[in-house]
């Protein structure tokens, strides 16, 4: 009898580690299967962006004997003649304030308004929820040309507070979707602490909430970033005029009808172009993931 | 003195501190009653919710709704935004853009977009996430890299592809070494083929995310479900197809709708690669109304095609809100 049982739990042991053989053999199968799709996709995203980089390092003539050739020999002129023209800087320079007066103003003004939403009682609470969260429904496309005129009747037009402030109001209803949430969040008892040491509700959004809701706040400010910083629409319609006066974008594409025959030149401006969003993107890629899949889950 | 309280407990912060003066304050310090310290409660507390959310909700107001409203109302009129706004034409000028064919077959090209969105992206970035979904040597340089072109602009895409693309471009010199020159095409400037390349070259830009979005789903999905359905002898699809999918489908679901409104509204993409051309067999709702609206200066046109780029985004939002999002949201509620 005895003899019988432990020979059966042996079976089973063996058959049990041959499922396991299986499993992992399969397994393996599809990590090869894995790697190879992960390296086909790498591939096709690449390709084309080291393309650019490369033909920033050979001249035009030598991209039209040979397209898809590498530099041969490498030319640094291009990219010389770029980062020492002071058009480019001063494009960088707007992009970058843009950015930062975007952000700056999103993230002050989302976090406020979003915190009477998430912690007060109040009649028209939901009402101005609502209004706040249509926002998402109107694409600057549907307002641009009014927004255009409005700007220009402000005499804003070639200003960047003209490209600012528009873009602000434009990113709130998404920054005070994800700020609110997180606010509500932290937990009550925080709050009547606050209460107790003889804090207001005024002193205790600044000196308790909005240290706690960093991370809600790099997030939405992130996104403020990258939103502004690829900003096209807007920034055609308001930074008319001078080349020195435009962002990023607007720069790439009129040096692109510029000089376009000059297809080196072109693909060394690109390449320094997209060059601060790729290594914003490098550092900040954990925070720009996680804030895009709770935008969407939020 | 009734009604005044009344009134008081609602206005904002101004009307009670002047209300506050010299001569009704004294009386109210001597004794205060419940009612006056919750009046005063309330007072501060609207204070404080105007002080907060106010500067938020006028810039919204001033710079998101005004504009839209201000399209909706130039849509009734024939203007060039300079002159007087005197010529009422009621619906004439949507009228025009729906008899226009022009217009029509922008229409057309962002449901084209919209159709192929789901019918290849969709596809083609859920088969890529289920097989990516898993531990390997790096995985996270691979995802890394897929979502990049995410963060670059539409415009620098553009300028990328156009360069790559052009007559004569490295593209070209691919093909030919491969020995397909005969497939060489002119991608950006034959009418038949330019949608199809700019559906080629948005979703370079945007497939990485669908990616991600998924590969973030699926993430979600408890292990010990798929380990159980493998004991059991499920094969990999069956895993995928019972366990997987249906369990990441609201993502798929928030995913179709940020692609819809997108495909809806695109503008910078076409813009710097075609300007909606060759003649206009490219064109967008969105950069039909910048040719007309804007270049031509027809505002009150241009006006009428915005609002109708509005209220097609509306549609399709409202219709995806109440069928799916709703859904998802009563199993979230029975879920948890």
């Amino acid at each position: 009898m005895g003899a019988e049982d432990v020979s059966t739990m042996t079976e089973q042991k063996t058959s049990n580690e041959a499922d396991v053989r299986v499993r992992r053999f399969r397994l393996d199968y599809g990590n090869i299967l894995a790697i190879v799709v992960g390296l086909a996709a790498v591939a096709v995203t690449l390709v084309p962006l080291i393309y650019v980089v490369l033909g920033g390092f050979r001249t035009t003539w030598q991209l039209a004997d040979n397209p898809a050739g590498l530099p041969h020999p490498w030319v640094f002129s291009k990219y010389g003649s770029v980062l020492t023209s002071a058009r480019f800087w001063h494009q960088m320079l707007n992009s970058i304030l843009v950015a930062a007066g975007t952000t700056t103003g999103v993230i002050l003004l989302g976090t406020m308004a979003a915190y009477p939403l998430a912690r007060y009682n109040f009649r028209a609470k939901g009402v101005l929820y609502v209004i706040f969260t249509l926002g998402l429904m109107f694409p600057i496309g549907v307002a641009a040309l009014p927004l255009y005129l409005l700007i220009r009747d402000l005499g804003l037009i070639g200003s960047l507070w003209g490209v600012i402030i528009p873009q602000i109001a434009f990113q709130l209803p998404i920054t005070i979707i994800i700020m609110r949430p997180f606010l509500k969040a932290l937990p009550k008892e925080i709050e009547e602490a606050a209460q107790i040491d003889g804090l207001g509700r005024v002193g205790f959004f600044w000196r308790i909430l909005v240290p706690l809701a960093r991370p809600a706040i790099l997030t939405v400010g992130v996104l403020a970033f990258i939103a502004s910083w690829n900003a096209y629409l807007l920034p055609l319609l308001i930074l008319q005029g001078d080349a020195s006066g435009h962002t990023l974008p607007l720069g790439v594409q009129q040096f692109q009808t510029q000089y376009s025959s000059d297809t080196a030149a072109i693909l060394a401006y690109t390449s320094l172009a997209m060059l601060p969003a790729l290594a914003f993107f490098t550092i900040l890629e954990r925070r720009i993931v996680d804030g895009l899949t709770g935008a969407v889950k939020g | 003195m009734k009604t005044k309280e009344a009134s008081g407990t609602r206005s904002d912060p101004v009307d009670t501190s002047s209300a506050g003066s010299d001569s009704e304050k004294k009386p109210e310090k001597k004794v205060r009653t419940p009612e006056q310290i919750r009046r005063r409660d309330t007072t501060r507390k609207w204070g404080e919710i105007s002080l907060f959310s106010g500067p938020a909700l006028i810039v919204f107001l001033v710079f998101v709704v005004l504009p839209v409203g201000l399209a909706m109302y130039y849509s009734f009129y024939n203007w060039n935004g300079i002159e007087k706004l005197d010529n009422f034409i009621g619906l004439d000028n949507y009228r025009r853009a729906f008899g226009d064919p022009a217009f029509l077959h922008a229409l057309r090209n962002n449901l084209f977009v919209v159709g192929m969105s789901l019918l290849v992206q969709f596809p083609v970035a859920l088969v890529v996430a289920l097989v990516l979904n898993r531990r390997f040597r790096g995985r996270n340089v691979v995802r890394m890299v897929i979502f990049a072109p995410y963060i670059l602009s539409e415009v620098i895409t553009a300028v990328l592809w156009l360069l790559i693309l052009q007559p004569r471009g490295p593209l070209d010199a691919v093909m030919e070494h491969l020995g397909l020159g005969g497939l060489k095409q002119l991608w950006l400037a034959d009418l038949n083929l330019v949608m199809w390349t700019v559906f080629f070259v948005i979703s370079w830009k945007y497939i990485g995310l669908a990616i991600i979005l998924f590969l973030a789903g699926l993430a979600g999905v408890p292990q010990d479900l798929q380990e159980a359905a493998t004991i059991d002898g499920a094969s990999w699809w069956q895993v995928q197809r019972r366990i997987n999918i249906p369990l990441i489908a609201p993502t798929i679901r928030v995913w179709m709708f940020l692609s819809i409104i997108g495909s809806i509204q695109l503008f910078d993409m076409v813009w710097v690669l075609t300007h909606g051309g060759p003649a206009g067999a490219s064109s967008t709702i969105a950069t039909y109304m910048f040719q007309y609206g804007f270049m031509r200066s027809q505002y009150g046109y241009g006006s009428a095609v915005a609002v109708i780029l509005f209220f097609l985004s509306l549609i399709a939002a409202t219709v995806y809100m109440s069928l799916v999002l709703r859904r998802d949201n009563a199993n979230d509620t029975n879920g948890g």
